[in-house]
């Protein structure tokens, strides 16, 4: 089980920033269980969002997003939804947001922060993808998280060790700021390389010790 | 004059400067230092002293940089956020500062997967651009990371390291402008062999106009074997050996090997001084600092300039 909260709408309206027609993503897995991303959330956003003006060319909860086959389904049968829009917003954990950004060429934008796992990892047994950090980074790396898959946890772009798309610390592993680069630079983004990104609040993370507040 | 540092004197005096490196010991050995500092004295503008370089563990860098310039270097401190937290950078910083200490080179640090203590846990609590930004912050405005203000700034010129031959080689400069945007004063870049390849990034910088932002002292080592050169091929991330160096030092008998390595780095340092933007040049000999000498004054560059603080 996947912990997550819902980013403060403020923050989500600045990831919007320039968008207008947006599709909007939840889970009925653990983001329903939470209620961060159920069917009740998305629809709450969807008029919410609407009040800024924001046209929502469509939605769909997934029963669980992790799932990568079952999420690549669902969306093809929203596909002109998702064309019509300018960007997604996923409302769920890393895990879900991850899944979105692989499967679809269009921006996606993070809505939640992910707690913790509650004991249990979901998907992605291949690759650790969310470290429950609680403060969301994937609305600034092309929806792929250096604090899960980077070996420093960079935050403004790679090290000088990434060579041929691999990592310094290990051949058998990408470099995920490679991944990250290749993925805005489709996405006509690059430029959101250029953004100093300030020091990361750690206090709301795991690894930093015990934790001061972990669920919603 | 943002500083009392001699390399930046040399560098705003618009001189083509020059800065060496200083491996410390694997012990306590004090003397280790001073012999390495006599022989760098008087042909370097100021000198790098690594912290813990490939993560091993050495004498810590801003105490070796002490010992350095009680023998009349001007030491750059090398810090790296492997080791520290936010925390301990802040007060290192202001440690690094009351001993007289001028120069840091911000790095994020080797990982420690490299070094003799693979075990341990990287830190890793900033990165390099956000650790720039902090010492910036911490000089111009006096303020810690947390905002709170202090009274006595620590005077540090700020370095940071750039890697031209890193991928993705596109994003490269745009990165070097991070650091700029971030506070950087000098740039010193990874061991340049591959010039051509070195002139290509030195085009895309001089396209965002960062070399009239940032000084970038371009980074140079002497091969002492083939072997040496062909491990820095195939084996050091981030490192771009042509076939024609390995050729060429294969191409004389064993012995001329060493004579042949230092020959080639004064050849490529002739060749860096030619490409616009280049402010001088940084020679990284790591025991081998005997040589550094004999490269200076062959490169045509002593006397070093004496300027008055």
């Amino acid at each position: 089980m996947l912990i997550s909260e819902q980013k403060p709408f403020e923050e989500i309206l600045g990831y919007l920033n320039g968008d207008k027609n947006i599709f909007l993503i939840g889970c009925k897995g653990c983001a329903e269980g939470w209620g961060s991303g159920g069917e009740k959330q998305v629809a709450e956003m969807g008029e919410r969002l609407q009040e800024k003006g924001k046209t929502i060319t469509g939605s769909v909860v997934v029963d669980m997003l992790c799932d990568s086959a079952l999420t690549r389904l669902k969306l093809r049968t929203h596909k002109k939804e998702i064309d019509a829009a300018d960007s997604i917003l996923v409302l769920t954990d890393g895990a879900g947001v991850q899944t979105v950004s692989e499967l679809v060429n269009k921006v996606v934008h993070p809505g939640c922060n992910t707690l913790s796992s509650g004991g249990a990892h979901a998907e992605w047994k291949e690759a650790e993808r969310c470290l429950e950090c609680g403060d969301c980074m994937l609305e600034f790396t092309g929806g792929i998280c250096p604090i899960a898959r980077c070996s420093k946890h960079l935050l403004n772009g790679p090290c000088g060790g990434s060579q041929g798309g691999k990592c310094e610390v290990d051949p058998d592993i990408p470099c995920v700021w490679q991944e990250i680069v290749d993925q805005l630079a489709r996405l006509g983004q690059l430029n959101k390389l250029e953004r100093l990104v300030t020091p990361k609040n750690w206090s709301v993370s795991l690894i930093s010790g015990p934790p001061v507040k972990r669920f919603p | 004059m943002k500083t009392k540092s001699n390399l930046e004197r040399v560098l705003e005096a618009g001189q083509f400067a020059v800065t060496g490196e200083l491996g410390p010991p694997q012990s306590a050995d004090a003397e280790v230092i001073r012999k390495k500092a006599k022989i760098l004295k008087g042909n370097v503008d100021a000198c790098n002293v690594t912290d813990g370089q490939t993560a091993v563990v050495r004498m810590a860098s801003w105490a070796a940089c002490s010992i350095g310039k009680e023998e009349g270097l001007d030491p750059i401190v090398q810090m790296t956020c492997r080791d520290r937290n936010r925390i301990a950078l802040q007060m290192d910083i202001l440690g690094i500062s009351a001993l007289s200490l001028n120069n840091m080179l911000c790095l994020t640090g080797d990982h420690q997967k490299f070094g003799n203590h693979p075990m341990a846990k990287g830190v890793y609590d900033l990165d390099s651009i956000q650790f720039i930004r902090m010492v910036k912050d911490m000089r111009d405005e006096k303020k810690f990371q947390c905002g709170e203000e202090m009274t006595v700034e620590p005077r540090l010129f700020i370095g940071a390291a750039a890697n031209p031959f890193a991928d993705p080689f596109e994003i490269r400069a745009v990165r070097l402008a991070k650091k700029v945007a971030a506070g950087a004063d000098f740039i010193q870049t990874q061991i340049i062999y591959n010039v051509d390849k070195f002139a290509d990034w030195m085009k895309m910088v001089r396209d965002l106009g960062l070399h009239k932002k940032v000084k970038i002292l371009a980074g140079v080592a002497p091969i002492k074997s083939v072997g040496a050169a062909k491990y820095m091929k195939t084996r050091v991330p981030g490192m771009d050996v042509p076939d024609s160096v390995v050729a060429r030092l294969q191409g004389v008998p064993k012995e001329q090997v060493p004579g042949e390595g230092v020959k080639l780095c004064i050849d490529i340092i002739n060749q860096l001084r030619e490409i616009d933007g280049v402010a001088g040049v940084h020679i990284m000999a790591i025991e081998w600092e005997e040589v550094v000498p004999e490269i200076v004054e062959a490169a045509g560059l002593l006397p070093r300039p004496k300027l008055t603080p």
